[in-house]
C-alpha cells in the first residue's frame, strides 16, 4: 500500500528528527522545516514529547508536500537519530528508499554516521552546536544546494550564525549526496505553530491584553505574546491561578481593553464561574482553550478533542456564546480576529477551541490570502445620562462605556441586574434581561451566517462525506483527496451552523465522522439538528490520527 | 457646588444596626470631599465580592462591578492594569478575601498593585444566615459548627505583612473618624493599601461588647518600621482576650505593580508592520 500513497505524493517528503528531551530537537526541527520551505514545499512539523523536561524520547517530523498539508504519513524519507532509541523506535516508517543520519558518536546504526565531535572540534564549536553538524550532513544527503542552507541559518538562528554554518559546512563538504529531494514550486512561506497564529489573529483583532496561566498546550501562546508584547504593545499577565486569570482579564475588558485568557481543559475548569459572570455581565472575552488527553491530567503533551461539549456548556445560566474551532495556522489567523471582533460586538465569551495538534503543530501560511476581516465593535454611548450599562435596546447590544467617561456611573453586576445594573430579583426585570441576552444570541446566530463557518474541501460532489473539526481537518483531506471524498469542516460550532452544515451535506449518502475522542462529540452535537453520522472513526490514544491508519478505517466503512 | 447624589435609589436592605452603614457612610463622606477637592468620581471604580459588605456596590453611586464570591480583587487589579488613571476600591468580606479568594489578596500584596482593599471584617458569613469565617474565633458556634470551630483564626494582619502589604492598616466601625481617616490614607497610598475592618454583625456577630473596651489608637508607633508592625499586629491574634490596637501599623514606598507593567502603546499602523515584519522573518 505505501507503494501507492507514494505515488500520490511525488513531490513530498518527510524528515524524523529524534532524541532525548533536551537534545533541541524542536529548533533542529524548525531548521529542517526553514530548509524544505526554502526549497518550495508547503510545510506542516509535528512534535511528540512527553511530559519531562530531560532524558525521554522527542520526535519531531517534518513534511514537506506540494500541496496544502497538516498530517504526517508513516513513512519517512530521511531519519536524523541523535541517540540508538530513534533508529529502534521508528524502525516501522522505514521503507527501503529512507536514509538514515546519525551522530556517529552516540549511536551505532547501518546508513551515514556523521563525526559529529570531530566536527565540532575542527571548528572549536560548543557541543550545542551539534545538531548544526548532522543538518548540514542532511542538507548534501538530501541535494540541498548549500547557499539554501546559509539563507535558512542566517535567517532562523538568533545568534552563533557563523560559527554554526561552519559545523555545518563541514558535515555539508565530508558528505555525498543520496536522495535528492525535488525542488517545490512555490516560494518560501511564513512558518507558524498554531498558537503563533492564535496570537497573530488575536492582535489583529485589537487584543491589548493577554492574561494566562501556563498549561501545555496552550503556554506556547503566552510565551509567544511574552516575546512580542512591546512589539505588539500589549499587556501580559502570568497570574497566580486560572481563576485570577479570567477576573483580571474581564477587570480589563470593564475598562475597554480587549482582552484575551489561554489555557486547557484542566485550567479552563477553575475558569466556568469567571466564563459564567462574563455571561451575566455582558462582558467581551476571548478564549482560548487548547485540549489535550483528558480526563483530569490526563497526557498533558499529547491531543485530543474531548472538551467540545464541555465548552459549549461550561457555566452557570443560559448566555450566548461563540465557540470557532479552526483546522490549521492559516484558519487560526483567520477565526482568532474574528473571536475578537465577535466579543466585542456582542458583549459575550468568544472561544478559540483548538487542540495539542494545532497548537503545537507548525504550518505554512500564505500571507497573500489573509483576508481582511471587518472590524467588530459594541455601539458607543451616545453621552446621554443616566447611562444604562443594560439599556434594553432592540438588538440586545446595549452601548459601551467605560470608566472615566464623563457622568457614565458604570455599574456591571453578577447578580440578575436592570438596565442600569442595579442588582434586582424582580420577575419581570430577571425575565425582561434574560430576553435581552437571548435577543444577543439571535444576532449572533444570524451575523455568523455570513460567515465560512463550515468548510467543504476533497471533492464537493462525492457521496461520501467526512465529518471533522479542528486539526484532524488535515488528515481527512490527506485522505479524501487519495480516495476521492468529501470533506466537511465546521469551524463555527457555536452557535451551530445547521443551515451552512445541511447545504454542506447535501447529496451525502454516507456521512463518517472522525473525531479524536471516545464519544463522538461533534457527532453528537450535529444530532440535535437532525445531521445524523452514519459511521463514526474514533481515536482517543492521545495521538493524532495518522493517514495510514485512518486510510484503513476509512476504507472499512466505506465497502 | 452641586455634587453627584451619591447613593442610589436601590432599597437598603442591611440589618439594622450592622456595621456595613459606617463603612457606606465613611466611603460616601470621602467621595463629597474628593469631588469637593476637584477629583473626577468619573475616574473611581469600586469593585466588590459577594456578601453582605458587596451591596455596597449598588448603593453607591460610583462606577461599580459587583463580581464573584472571593474574586474582587483579580478584577480591581485587571480595572487598574487596564487603565492606571482610575482610583480602584476594592471592598470584600472576610469570607470573601480570607477564604473564598484568599490568594488574590496574597498576590495582589504580593505585587504592591495600586489598590485600596477593604475588609469588611465582620467575622462571620452573614448573608448565607452565620457560619465561621477564616476570622471567627476558636470554637465559634456556627450553622455548619454547631459544637464550635475545631480551628484558630489566623491573623489577617500578619498575613498581609509577610506578604509584602505596603499599608496595612485596622478600622472599627464604631470609631468612624478614624475609619475615615484609614480609608483616606488607603486611597492616597501609591501601592497596594490593605485595611481590615472590625465590623459589627447585627445578627449574628454581634461583637461591640467585645470590641468597644479593648480598642485603641496606636500612637507614638513607627509605622515604617517592618519590626514594630509585626509586633503591634501580634498583640491581638483574633481568638485570644487582649488590647485591639486601630490606626496604621505599616506603611512603605515601593514601586507598584501596574506602573512596572506599564505598556507604551502604539498605533495601529505599527502594529500591523510588526506583524508584517513577523511574517517575512518566518519565511
Amino acid at each position: 500500500m505505501y507503494q501507492n500513497i507514494r505515488e500520490n505524493l511525488m513531490n513530498d517528503v518527510s524528515v524524523l528528527i529524534g532524541g532525548k528531551a533536551g537534545d533541541g530537537i524542536n529548533s533542529a526541527g524548525a531548521l529542517v522545516a526553514q530548509l524544505l520551505n526554502h526549497l518550495g514545499y508547503d510545510i506542516y512539523f509535528s512534535i511528540d514529547y512527553p511530559s519531562l523536561i530531560r532524558g525521554g524520547h522527542n520526535f519531531a517530523i517534518i513534511r514537506g508536500s506540494d500541496h496544502s498539508i497538516g498530517t504526517c504519513w508513516n513513512p519517512i524519507d530521511f531519519v536524523l537519530a541523535l541517540n540508538n532509541e530513534t533508529i529502534e523506535r521508528h524502525r516501522d516508517r522505514y521503507t527501503p528508499e529512507t536514509t538514515i543520519l546519525f551522530n556517529a558518536d552516540q549511536v551505532k546504526s547501518a546508513g551515514v554516521g556523521i563525526p559529529v565531535n570531530a566536527i565540532l572540534a575542527g571548528e572549536n564549536a560548543p557541543a550545542i552546536m551539534g545538531n548544526s553538524a548532522i543538518i548540514g550532513g542532511f542538507a548534501k544527503a538530501a541535494g540541498i544546494e548549500w547557499d539554501v542552507v546559509k539563507t535558512v541559518f542566517t535567517a532562523s538562528l538568533p545568534k552563533g550564525v557563523d560559527l554554526n554554518l561552519k559545523v555545518a559546512k563541514r558535515a555539508y563538504d565530508q558528505g555525498e549526496k543520496i536522495h535528492r529531494v525535488s525542488t517545490g514550486t512555490k516560494l518560501p512561506r511564513p512558518l507558524f505553530t498554531g498558537n503563533e497564529a492564535i496570537g497573530i489573529g488575536m492582535v489583529k483583532g485589537g487584543l491589548e491584553a493577554y492574561v494566562s496561566y501556563p498549561m501545555t498546550p496552550s503556554s506556547t501562546l503566552l510565551h509567544f505574546l511574552a516575546e512580542y508584547q512591546e512589539k505588539f504593545g500589549i499587556t501580559v499577565v502570568h497570574p497566580e491561578n486560572e481563576i485570577a486569570v479570567i477576573l483580571m482579564a474581564l477587570g480589563f475588558a470593564y475598562t475597554g481593553k480587549r482582552s484575551g485568557v489561554g489555557t486547557s481543559g484542566g485550567g479552563f475548569c477553575l475558569m466556568t464561574e469567571g466564563l459564567s459572570l462574563a455571561g451575566m455581565a455582558e462582558l467581551p472575552l476571548v478564549l482560548v482553550v487548547s485540549q489535550r488527553t483528558g480526563p483530569s491530567t490526563g497526557l498533558p503533551t499529547y491531543t485530543g478533542q474531548s472538551d467540545l461539549q464541555f465548552v459549549l456548556h461550561a457555566g452557570q445560566g443560559e448566555y450566548p456564546r461563540l465557540i470557532v474551532a479552526p483546522g490549521d495556522a492559516q484558519q487560526a489567523l483567520f477565526w482568532s480576529e474574528i473571536a475578537m471582533n465577535s466579543a466585542w460586538k456582542f458583549q459575550i465569551p468568544a472561544f478559540i477551541l483548538a487542540d495539542k495538534t494545532l497548537s503545537e503543530g507548525t504550518y505554512s501560511i500564505n500571507p497573500s490570502v489573509l483576508s481582511d476581516v471587518p472590524s467588530g465593535d459594541s455601539p458607543g454611548w451616545p453621552g446621554t445620562v443616566p447611562y444604562l450599562r443594560y439599556a434594553d435596546v432592540p438588538s440586545g447590544i446595549s452601548p459601551l462605556a467605560f470608566p472615566g467617561m464623563k457622568d457614565a456611573v458604570i455599574k456591571v453586576n453578577s447578580y440578575a441586574h436592570d438596565e442600569a445594573g442595579i442588582t434586582s430579583e424582580e420577575a419581570g426585570v430577571v425575565e425582561q434581561m434574560t430576553r435581552k441576552r437571548l435577543r444577543k444570541w439571535e444576532r449572533l446566530t444570524a451575523e455568523m451566517q455570513g460567515y465560512p463557518g463550515v468548510t467543504l474541501s476533497g471533492n464537493p460532489e462525492a457521496s461520501t462525506a467526512l465529518l471533522c473539526w479542528g486539526s484532524t481537518k488535515g488528515v481527512c483531506n490527506e485522505i479524501a483527496s487519495l480516495l476521492g471524498l468529501r470533506v466537511i469542516q465546521p469551524i463555527i460550532l457555536s452557535p451551530f451552523p445547521a443551515v451552512q452544515l445541511k447545504d454542506a451535506i447535501t447529496g451525502v449518502t454516507k456521512l463518517i465522522a472522525v473525531e479524536e475522542n471516545a464519544t463522538a462529540q461533534l457527532a453528537t452535537l450535529a444530532e440535535q439538528y437532525g445531521i445524523v453520522p452514519d459511521k463514526r472513526i474514533l481515536r482517543y490514544d492521545g495521538r493524532p490520527f495518522s493517514p495510514d491508519d485512518l486510510l484503513i478505517k476509512i476504507k472499512e466503512v466505506i465497502v | 457646588m452641586t455634587g453627584r447624589q451619591l447613593i442610589t435609589n436601590a432599597q437598603n436592605t442591611w440589618c439594622p444596626g450592622c456595621g456595613n452603614f459606617s463603612i457606606q457612610h465613611t466611603l460616601k463622606n470621602i467621595l463629597a470631599e474628593m469631588e469637593q477637592e476637584g477629583k473626577s468620581l468619573d475616574d473611581i471604580v469600586l469593585v466588590s465580592g459577594i456578601g453582605c459588605h458587596a451591596k455596597m456596590a449598588d448603593y453607591l453611586n460610583i462606577n461599580s462591578f459587583y463580581a464573584l464570591h472571593g474574586r474582587a480583587i483579580p478584577v480591581a487589579t485587571g480595572i487598574k492594569l487596564g487603565n492606571p488613571r482610575l482610583t480602584v476600591i476594592c471592598c470584600s468580606g472576610d469570607g470573601d478575601s480570607y477564604a473564598e479568594g484568599l490568594d488574590h489578596l496574597i498576590f495582589a500584596a504580593k505585587r504592591n498593585i495600586d489598590i485600596t482593599v477593604i475588609i469588611h471584617n465582620n467575622r462571620v458569613y452573614g448573608l448565607t444566615t452565620g457560619q465561621y469565617t477564616p476570622t471567627s474565633p476558636l470554637g465559634f458556634k456556627g450553622k455548619s459548627t454547631p459544637s464550635g470551630t475545631a480551628e484558630y483564626p489566623f491573623n489577617p494582619l500578619e498575613l498581609m505583612l509577610a506578604s509584602g502589604a505596603t499599608y496595612v492598616a485596622r478600622g472599627y466601625t464604631k470609631k468612624m473618624d478614624l475609619l475615615k481617616k484609614l480609608v483616606m490614607g488607603g486611597i492616597a497610598h501609591k501601592g497596594f493599601a490593605f485595611l481590615d475592618v472590625l465590623q459589627i454583625c447585627a445578627t449574628f456577630f454581634p461583637a461591640a461588647d467585645y470590641y468597644s473596651p479593648r480598642v485603641y489608637e496606636l500612637s507614638d508607633h513607627d509605622s515604617t518600621s517592618f519590626e514594630s508592625a509585626c509586633i503591634k499586629s501580634r498583640e491581638w491574634d483574633y481568638n485570644s482576650d487582649a488590647r485591639i490596637a486601630l490606626g496604621t501599623f505599616f506603611t512603605r514606598s515601593l514601586p507598584c505593580f501596574d506602573d512596572k507593567m506599564a505598556v507604551h502603546e502604539i498605533e495601529a499602523k505599527d502594529r500591523k508592520q510588526a506583524i508584517e515584519e513577523l511574517l517575512r522573518m518566518r519565511a
